[in-house]
């Protein structure tokens, strides 16, 4: 699904973040991409978004070179996705106006798009995700988790293959979040999704991703197989991997010594 | 505001006007003048109605057409000409100081040069208003798209949308705030900028109405008609674009 090779990046003035950078997932593998700030976690997600030109190296999704957004491929942020004039029944159908507008042209939505009733499409994403009751609000009237699930709303309505999330329920309360990561296991179970989720939680990591890739002063891949169903959190097993994770990322980010090169 | 708020304000000018106008008619005040400069409302109003369906209305019509032209020209050019630059932080370096040196310079004294220049019609009046509200508009409109938050682009262009799908589902909504409020701040200008343009080369129009009664005819009362078909022109145009604001950006006021 994803392979990225000999990947370098930097940004002007700066130390370069990804030296000869080699990774690939499968389809349908859920992973989670851990480590504090500063260590271009984010930065992998907007190279594999296609939002950046990799300095050099490639990187292809399903077999294709990612030089643009690609059609297929879902991207939730943290906050400040949803426009703030449209209400959330306008911003779920955001991304289906905008297929709409290009149409399907490969480009900017997917050859094969079949294009649908819109709002028959939107209403059951929103139905789908709860929001239903809300979708004449808009953003600033939503709740923080309301919001996020407009967001993954908007982009499943584009019936995506891969979801990349940054942060996605950093800045929710803790009920909230737990309830958002249990859809997200539901949603990746129910659409056969490959999900990346970039986080600073070793919580989160633990029970999102499969397969974790640990970012620090080198990048590490730690194999978390029992991850993947809503009851993982109540696990001895998932105990035992916040564990490893919290070891793994003492050593390799041993606060001394800056961010280095890779 | 409450409705009830706005008009209790104003009766409440209503009566200050009458009570300065007795002031200065009753001679209590040293001002030497054989007829009252400033009649109450009781004397205007009549005045006004009766020169409404005659002078007064095409002279505010004439009036209210340069402004509205104006506006709409404004907004038709600052625009397009903001979103650019706001979205080129490259035009923008480039222009900035253009803008920052012309923004300030009061374009009132360019009247008589636009009046050589674009004739003593409507148009030379039209420029003038348009100038000033260009650079309102143009400046709000291009912080307004230049401060769109990076995090809201990248996920509206991760859902598949170019330049072109950038342009109309963010950028055009996001410079409407700013239009309307441009507009708002910028109208009592417009109006006051009006005037003295209506002063220049015409006999139509407000400004020259207003010219004409207090300082050929010395008919005061109707001076005071055509100052105040002047005020009423300014906050029309007030009310009209805080209505558009409510109708086009409901967000803005949902709670």
């Amino acid at each position: 699904m994803i392979s990225v090779r000999d990947l370098m990046f930097g940004y002007p003035g700066c130390p370069p973040i990804f030296q000869h950078f080699n990774w690939s997932a499968a389809a349908g593998e859920a992973w989670a991409i851990l480590g504090p700030s500063g260590y271009g976690k984010s930065t992998l997600l907007y190279l594999l978004a296609g939002l950046r030109p990799p300095t050099a190296g490639t990187i292809e999704i399903d077999g294709q070179p990612i030089h643009r957004p690609r059609p297929r491929t879902g991207l939730i942020l943290q906050d400040f996705g949803l426009l703030p004039w449209a209400n959330c029944e306008q911003n779920v159908s955001l991304g289906l106006r905008i297929h709409g507008f290009y149409g399907p042209d490969g480009k900017h939505a997917p050859l094969d798009q079949r294009p649908g009733d819109l709002a028959v499409r939107a209403s059951h994403w929103l139905a789908r995700l709860g929001l239903t009751g809300v979708r004449h609000r808009y953003p600033g009237q939503l709740s923080g988790g309301q919001r996020q699930r407009t967001a993954i709303a908007r982009t499943l309505a584009l019936n995506p293959d891969l979801l990349l999330m940054d942060e996605p329920f950093a800045s929710l309360d803790a009920p909230t979040r737990e309830s958002l990561q249990n859809l997200t296991l539901e949603l990746r179970a129910e659409q056969g999704l490959t999900t990346v989720v970039v986080t600073h939680s070793i919580e989160e990591a633990a029970f999102l991703g499969q397969r974790i890739l640990v970012f620090g002063r080198a990048i590490e891949v730690v194999e978390n197989p029992g991850a993947g169903g809503v009851d993982y959190r109540d696990q001895p097993d998932y105990q035992g991997m916040i564990q490893v994770l919290r070891g793994r990322l003492a050593a390799l980010t041993d606060p001394l010594s800056a961010p280095a090169e890779r | 505001m409450r409705k009830r708020d706005l008009l209790l304000g104003t009766l409440f000018l209503l009566a200050a006007w009458e009570a300065l106008s007795w002031l200065v008619g009753s001679g209590v005040l040293p001002l030497r003048a054989r007829t009252n400069i400033l009649p109450g409302p009781l004397e205007v109003f009549p005045v006004f109605l009766a020169e409404l369906p005659t002078a007064l209305g095409g002279h505010f019509l004439v009036s209210l057409w340069r402004v509205l032209a104006s506006m709409l020209l404004a907004v038709l050019l600052a625009v397009p000409a903001g979103l650019v630059m706001g979205q080129s932080p490259g035009l923008n370096r480039l222009l900035s100081p253009l803008i920052y040196l012309t923004y300030p310079v009061p374009k009132v004294v360019l009247v008589p040069i636009v009046v050589l220049i674009f004739g003593v019609g409507d148009l030379s009046k039209i420029v003038v208003i348009t100038l000033i509200l260009f650079f309102q508009i143009l400046v709000l409109v291009r912080d307004a798209a230049a401060n769109l938050r990076p995090e809201l682009l990248q996920s509206v262009r991760s859902l598949g949308a170019g330049r072109r799908a950038l342009f109309l589902y963010v950028y055009l909504p996001a410079s409407l705030p700013a239009v309307l409020t441009a507009l708002r701040v910028s109208v009592g200008i417009a109006v006051a900028i009006l005037y003295v343009a209506e002063l220049y080369a015409t006999r139509q129009g407000l400004g020259y109405y207003i010219f004409l009664q207090g300082s050929s005819l010395f008919d005061y009362p109707a001076m005071y008609a055509g100052i105040m078909a002047m005020a009423l022109l300014g906050l029309g145009l007030y009310f009209a674009v805080d209505w558009l604001e409510r109708r086009l950006c409901p967000w803005e006021f949902a709670q």
